[in-house]
């Protein structure tokens, strides 16, 4: 199975906006899902739903929302734009922006519950012996659960690959910058005999959102075998 | 010296507790809900309680009116919990050294050595937690806490989760702990079991639903008639110090205390050796005359100290035996029988096969 240029293209677009999208997404997802498990203040309901919104909102909507908010005359875009040069209307930024905010939920939850399983108490016998919270964190909490925050980071990751919803209401569906392999697989449908190289990226993203599912299942194994000690 | 004031309020329980623990251990005894957990949790820094003031060493960890609470990791106080609570994914030397590079003078590599061989754990090292017996687990727990060179050793009942040999694998290092040379941490050491303090305490803090019900020097609390009903009636009994004078072929050792000798079997002290003995209150027969054949030999002679009745058919009598003092618990209608009144001489009949294994302890010379 060879691919032509512009599959190829869409391809390595769709690896780098998911990459980025990961990338940017995992530590603020690793924050949250931290105070989620381990803080209770007012509000927290709000900001558990807040969080799970990309996942049950109609992805057109979190686009449409997106090009309000971060278009080119949307207030964030605008202030992005000035003070920091960073555009993510039409652009790729976008579409990793969009794929990011979709794959969020999904790092939340997976990391969150790796978080729930580690006994507070062995923070609590790490702050005895004289680590501060973040030292607690650094050297109990993340070691316990980075089983659970790469499988976070798969799922999201196998998201941004997957997102077409969000991405193509904020970002539109131009090739070679924002037409990522779900907008790709879209438009070659639209063109009567191009059903093959349709059905060739079609292959290609199950192979990867198989590939993604399977590693997490795996790794959300090893969580739970590594809390109760069995394993390294 | 740890200096500790703490009111809480817990749902409809109550803790209001005022104590000082000094140099070696401390124990801190009551039933399961006296809030001896919630006590320690808040000299830890793991709980702030609603009120309190905590010094060590002169030095303020929390005073409540002042709003100044020192952290839990800043408070340099090691803590070994009941349930072990080592890191799953460290091995067990770097679980030793977690806190090694938070002590401000870290512990000498020359006493971490030393601490290794003590607790019998130089062949566990490279194991992980998850490989160790729950005997190895508290031992490891120990090691951990005092590698981060704490100001003082915290311990929530940590035998309770072991069967009876696994704590007789413990005890006997809490006890060179105790006794070891120079300036031994010092120890505060919760726990509900008798046995574990008789055998430990130097100081024993009693606390009673939330309150503290008796304080002070083990022998002078456990030789306090007004503690038996808190201890149980079955776990009463003084502390009395006796030095070994021979072990006799037939597995007899001869021991002397202050009032006389004492034949008893099970004592794995060297001649010499002074040790602790925890005679229990209900193993104690009184008798005005002597005896004379009787298959007991133990008989001390002793004289009424103080007499308490309780609610029950019995009396707990406080006897002066030589330097050391003995409990008795009789019932009231033998102290009319015998008329017992303070002051009265008598003579102690203490069974030889009555005073536990477990209970003899080799104790610092405290007479």
């Amino acid at each position: 199975m060879t691919l032509s240029g512009a599959e190829w293209v869409a391809l390595m677009l769709s690896l780098r906006v998911a990459t980025t999208a990961t990338a940017c997404a995992l530590p603020m997802a690793l924050w949250v899902a931290w105070i989620l498990a381990r803080k209770s203040f007012w509000g927290k309901g709000l900001l558990n739903a807040a969080v799970h919104l990309p996942l049950v909102l109609p992805p057109v909507v979190t686009g449409y929302l997106l090009l309000i908010g971060f278009g080119r005359n949307g207030p964030l875009g605008q202030i992005l734009d000035d003070w920091f040069g960073i555009t993510f209307a039409f652009r790729w930024t976008g579409a990793a922006l969009a794929a990011g905010i979709m794959g969020f939920p999904l790092m939340v939850r997976a990391i969150r519950l790796a978080i729930e399983a580690v006994d507070p108490k062995l923070e609590e016998a790490a702050a005895t012996l004289g680590a501060s919270r973040s030292s607690v964190f650094l050297r109990v909490t993340l070691p316990l659960i980075v089983p659970g925050v790469l499988a976070g980071a798969i799922m999201g990751f196998a998201k941004a690959i997957g997102e077409f919803g969000a991405t193509i209401t904020f970002v539109a569906n131009i090739p070679g910058q924002t037409q990522t392999l779900p907008s790709a697989i879209y438009a070659f449908l639209q063109v009567p005999g191009e059903e093959n190289a349709a059905f060739r990226l079609v292959v290609l993203a199950l192979v990867v959102a198989l590939g993604a599912v399977i590693v997490s299942e795996w790794l959300a194994r090893r969580v739970a075998r590594r809390i109760a000690g069995r394993d390294a | 010296m740890l200096k500790v004031h703490v009111q809480h309020q817990l749902g409809d329980f109550q803790l209001d507790a005022t104590f000082e623990a000094g140099p070696g251990v401390t124990a801190l005894f009551g039933r399961s809900g006296t809030g001896k957990t919630t006590l320690v949790n808040a000299v830890a820094g793991l709980l702030t309680p609603r009120t309190g003031h905590i010094t060590l060493n002169g030095k303020t960890l929390l005073d409540t009116q002042a709003g100044l609470n020192v952290p839990a990791h800043q408070r340099q106080m090691g803590y070994v919990f009941q349930d072990g609570r080592l890191f799953p994914h460290l091995t067990v030397v770097q679980n030793l050294n977690f806190g090694s590079r938070y002590a401000n003078v870290p512990l000498p590599q020359k006493d971490q050595d030393q601490l290794v061989e003590l607790l019998g754990i130089r062949d566990l090292l490279a194991r992980r937690p998850a490989a160790l017996s729950g005997g190895e687990k508290q031992r490891v727990a120990l090691g951990r806490a005092l590698f981060a060179a704490p100001k003082v050793l915290l311990m929530d009942e940590p035998l309770a989760a072991l069967d009876v040999p696994r704590k007789e694998e413990i005890l006997p290092y809490l006890e060179q702990l105790r006794d070891a040379p120079g300036e031994p941490v010092p120890i505060l050491y919760v726990s509900h079991a008798v046995d574990e303090i008789a055998r430990l305490a130097d100081d024993i803090v009693l606390l009673k639903d939330g309150q503290i019900a008796s304080s002070g020097n083990a022998f002078e609390v456990l030789s306090d008639p007004a503690v038996v009903p808190l201890l149980g009636v079955r776990e009463a009994g003084a502390l009395i110090n006796a030095r070994v004078v021979d072990h006799a072929k037939d597995g007899l050792s001869t021991l002397k205390t202050s009032a006389g000798s004492l034949e008893l079997p099970g004592v794995r002290a060297e001649i010499g050796e002074g040790i602790r003995l925890r005679v229990l209150a209900q193993d104690v027969i009184l008798s005005r005359a002597r005896p004379e054949g009787l298959s007991s030999v133990n008989i001390l002679p002793v004289s009424v100290i103080s007499i308490r009745s309780g609610d029950g058919p019995g009396a707990a009598i406080a006897l002066q035996s030589g330097a050391d003092r003995l409990l008795a618990r009789i019932t009231l209608r033998a102290v009319e029988e015998l008329d017992l009144q303070p002051g009265t001489a008598c003579y102690a009949i203490i069974k030889a096969t009555t005073v536990a294994r477990g209970s003899i302890g080799r104790g610092i010379g405290q007479s």
